[in-house]
């Protein structure tokens, strides 16, 4: 066991741990922030990720010694009021489905829109390549990452899937 | 006015029959039944004026949260923005609550209405009593009675006292479709903003005080037992304070953080009695079912004789593996159990399963046993198993502490239940034109239900009823199954036997349109062009739908124009749960492997509900089954689950993600399936689009080991 303070969404926080338990643990049960989510434990979902010094990490396997000191921020404190314009963009796209992969994939979509404020196409894809999403939402993502990119100046606008207007479910009857 | 009784309202009137249940259903008994009026169990206005709709199915990501409640409130003429939703645990006032068979929606489609209905008429009696006014002279609206003479109008909760008092009506009258305000609008969900900003509480953030977290070591091999074990290491980390069996084949280490659980699980000692299995692999069971398939098996749907047929035979065969449907939440249950009583906060599509087998393993009643509804993060027919439940309550049992069970990724992906391996073998005699005079389909696959010991009247699993039907109105038609046994854990999964057998029927449909130089589309349109009805079980599939979803589908990928060069299209159409579907998929070969691009989804489900969840159900259905089509294998070696996490059982990203259009046939028939319907036809229209590009035909899924 170690104590070890982190700086996590902007607030000190002591643990004590052993110190090769990662990150996603000390964030889920000691200190109880359990938005961050676990899906394989070895990196390969995306899930777990959070922001080290701006930059997305699986938290899953980084040790929490590794990061100690640094600041770290979940999906509980990527903004500091109100909704980020990503979450509002998941929400204006209606992106989740049972929504347990989403919140890594704001924080990876938040890492990208930092470095790359307007993303093509095929940005979107590497950055997002690594988070899964078993319920295959992954075109409305990149739809609600290009939303965001554009500062959601198409807010309020129904959203445009192929199917509107065109196969009227139910249809034109009302 | 006369002053609003409170009265207790005491629901006495069961309406046999009407699917209208009556009782009350109280959440963790903090709800007081008091000043409420609460005419059935899915529905409680109080004086405040606030609608709380419970829902009593589980909430895995297709939007039964908000589609459930749309239904009754559309009949309750209810203002949506002052709905709340509840979620039921397992209980007794709502019948079978199990989540699946893309089911949720087409089995409480009445009773919802019904219920929404019976409030409305209740709720414009008491206005009319309390105003001295004719019934016919006041109309339910937003959430108002009103009274246009008077220009009177009362809010819901301003009646509920007065409602409560009256008798429930049991023939309701329910609005016809073309009156709907809510139903088939298209809704934003209710449950994005805490999914994004990680508020959610899905079973694995449950947090009980006190709570110990445990991880489990399984016998690697299929049905092998524990022998023995030495805990000695175990109990040298941090915050591991028990080890022990739970059950023959498995052994908990218990500790106060997950981490401290996995630690202790890595350096325990099991050994294990490995059992029957320990020589089992892939190719053994593959066998065993060819060797079945010269059995009779029984016949699932027969029209004509297609034994006595002649012309020419053509026949091919299929083969599909174990999945695994791997959600991203991994299994994971709280138990609390207390002596005379245990409480479960379970991510579950079996609320009632649980209370029944958790209250079996530990010595209770199932009226000891409270099952809470979590959240899920995916299910997929993966949780319609108790494993974990019973596992948590086990463990809870022997330490006197709530305890959280929770499994890893490799724990779900090799303890997982599997979708089961299947041959299929496709037969036709043709006609002088080439199409099938006689067509035979025989499914040769373990039966899920029969292997957990439920009944399988006459040799029929009681899911192909729902998954294995005629498409085509072919004369001679004959379906039949043959179960084998295997002991690998056999699970529902996604679509469950509708994958395999619109596999090899969808793709042998193409082999004979283009072996007799016919086009797929309009060689099937021909096979459906008389209307028909195929009576099958409790469905009967009509030809004029299936026409009415290919033709639709047709026009929409624009089938009838040439294609830009180097890219290719398959179609394909089956149906499943009662609903209808049909999928063009346009492809490019890239490095011999096709790269999906664009996928036109045409479903006929009957009346939609909500638009925008449709399209969700159908594009994820079809991420879901791309997955599946292209990589998705569970292998059997020496009695062990090869794969283990995301790299060797890779799901779907991205980077391979076509775009998806769909597109809903207008319909007001009743609504039926929709979470799994567009799974089915993706991979025969993909191997049709692999066919049309390189001329070679796949018998065998997964797409890339084949």
């Amino acid at each position: 066991m170690a104590d070890i303070t982190l700086r996590v969404n902007g607030s000190e926080k002591k643990v004590s741990v052993s110190p090769e338990t990662p990150l996603l643990w000390v964030l889920r049960d000691t200190l109880e922030l359990t938005g961050t989510k676990f899906g394989c434990g070895a990196g390969l979902c995306g899930a777990c990720t959070v922001h080290v010094d701006g930059g997305p990490v699986r938290s899953c396997s980084t040790p929490v010694s590794q990061v100690a000191g640094k600041n770290i921020t979940t999906i509980e404190g990527l903004s500091a009021q109100g909704l980020h314009i990503l979450q509002a963009a998941w929400i204006a796209e209606e992106v989740p489905q049972c929504g347990y992969c989403q919140t890594g994939q704001i924080m990876t979509a938040a890492a990208l829109l930092a470095k790359t404020p307007h993303p093509t196409d095929e940005q979107i894809t590497q950055a997002m390549n690594g988070n899964l999403c078993r319920c295959g939402t992954y075109e409305r993502i990149r739809k609600a990452i290009h939303w965001a990119a554009e500062g959601g100046k198409n807010a309020g606008r129904e959203i445009a899937t192929p199917g509107d207007g065109k196969s009227e479910p139910n249809g034109g009857a009302r | 006015m006369s002053p609003l009784s409170r009265r207790e309202f005491v629901g006495g009137v069961v309406a046999a029959g009407a699917g209208l249940v009556i009782g009350f259903y109280l959440p963790h008994g903090s709800e007081s039944k008091k000043k409420s009026f609460s005419p059935n169990a899915y529905l409680r206005i109080t004086p405040d004026n606030k609608v709380t709709i419970v829902v009593a199915r589980s909430e895995m990501g297709q939007g039964v949260r908000t589609a459930l409640p749309m239904i009754l409130a559309e009949e309750l003429e209810a203002d949506w923005n002052q709905i709340e939703v509840e979620q039921a645990g397992a209980s007794t006032l709502f019948g079978d609550q199990t989540t699946g068979g893309s089911a949720s929606i087409r089995t409480t489609w009445d009773p919802m209405r019904k219920a929404g209905a019976a409030a409305r008429e209740m709720l414009i009696s008491a206005a009319a009593l309390t105003w001295g006014v004719p019934r016919s002279s006041c109309t339910a609206e937003g959430g108002q009675i009103k009274h246009a003479a008077s220009k009177q109008s009362l809010a819901y909760g301003q009646l509920v006292a007065k409602a409560a008092t009256l008798p429930i009506p049991t023939d309701v009258p329910l609005k016809q479709s073309k009156d709907y305000k809510i139903v088939g609008q298209r809704l934003p969900r209710l449950d994005s903003q805490a999914k994004v900003k990680g508020e959610a509480v899905y079973g694995i953030d449950h947090r009980v005080p006190g709570m110990k977290y445990a991880v489990l070591s399984r016998c690697p091999v299929i049905g092998g037992k524990v022998a023995g074990f030495d805990d000695k290491e175990s109990k040298k980390i941090s915050g591991v304070s028990y080890v022990g069996k739970v059950g023959d084949s498995a052994v908990s280490v218990l500790a106060d953080s997950v981490w401290g659980a996995m630690a202790g699980r890595r350096v325990l000692n099991v050994t294990w009695d490995e059992g029957p299995n320990k020589d089992l692999n892939t190719a053994a069971v593959m066998a065993s079912l060819k060797q079945a398939a010269a059995k009779k098996g029984a016949n699932l749907f027969v029209a004509g004789e297609p034994a006595k047929v002649s012309g020419r035979h053509v026949s091919a065969e299929y083969e599909l593996p174990f999945m695994a449907h791997a959600p991203m939440e991994p299994g994971n249950c709280t138990a609390h159990y207390q002596g005379t009583s245990c409480e479960l906060w379970a991510p579950t599509q079996v609320p009632q399963d649980c209370r029944d087998s958790v209250a079996q393993a530990v010595g209770l009643d199932p009226d000891q046993v409270k099952v809470n509804v979590t959240l899920m993060g995916g299910g997929f027919g993966r949780r319609l198993e108790h494993d974990y439940a019973v596992e948590a309550a086990l463990v809870s049992k022997a330490t006197n502490v709530p305890v959280k069970v929770l499994w890893t990724r490799e724990d779900d992906m090799r303890f997982s239940t599997y979708r089961p391996m299947s041959l299929h073998q496709l037969s036709a005699t043709l006609d002088g034109s080439g199409y099938p005079a006689a067509l035979t389909h025989r499914i040769i696959a373990p039966s899920i239900s029969g292997q957990k010991g439920m009944p399988v009247p006459n040799g029929v699993d009681p899911d192909l009823p729902d998954e294995a039907g005629p498409v085509y109105g072919v004369p001679n038609y004959l379906i039949e199954s043959v179960i084998v046994e295997t002991p690998v854990p056999l699970g529902w999964m996604r679509s469950v036997y509708a994958l395999q057998a619109a596999f090899a029927l969808e793709s042998f449909i193409d082999e004979l349109a283009l072996s007799a130089g016919k086009d797929p589309l309009q060689y099937r349109l021909h096979l459906l062009e008389k209307d028909q009805d195929l009576p099958y079980f409790t469905t009967t599939w009509k030809t004029s739908r299936m026409r009415g979803v290919l033709q639709l589908a047709a026009e929409k990928a624009g089938w009838s124009k040439p294609l830009s060069p180097g890219t290719f299209r398959g179609i394909a159409c089956f149906g499943c749960f009662s609903s209808y579907m049909a999928e063009v998929v346009e492809i490019t070969m890239e490095n011999s492997q096709p790269r999906v691009h664009r996928v036109v989804a045409v479903v006929d489900c009957g009346q939609v509900v909500n638009p925008r969840i449709l399209e969700q159900q159908i594009q994820g259905g079809i991420v879901y089954g791309l997955g599946n089509a292209l990589r998705a294998k569970i292998t059997i070696d020496k009695g062990r689950v090869v794969q283990g996490n995301f790299d060797d059982y890779a799901p779907l990203r991205m980077e391979e993600t076509p775009v998806v259009e769909v597109y809903a046939v207008p319909s007001q028939e009743s609504p039926t399936g929709i979470g799994e319907p567009s799974v089915p036809p993706l991979a025969p229209a993909l191997c049709n689009a692999i066919y049309a590009a390189t001329k070679k035909r796949i018998r065998v899924l997964p797409i890339l080991s084949s």
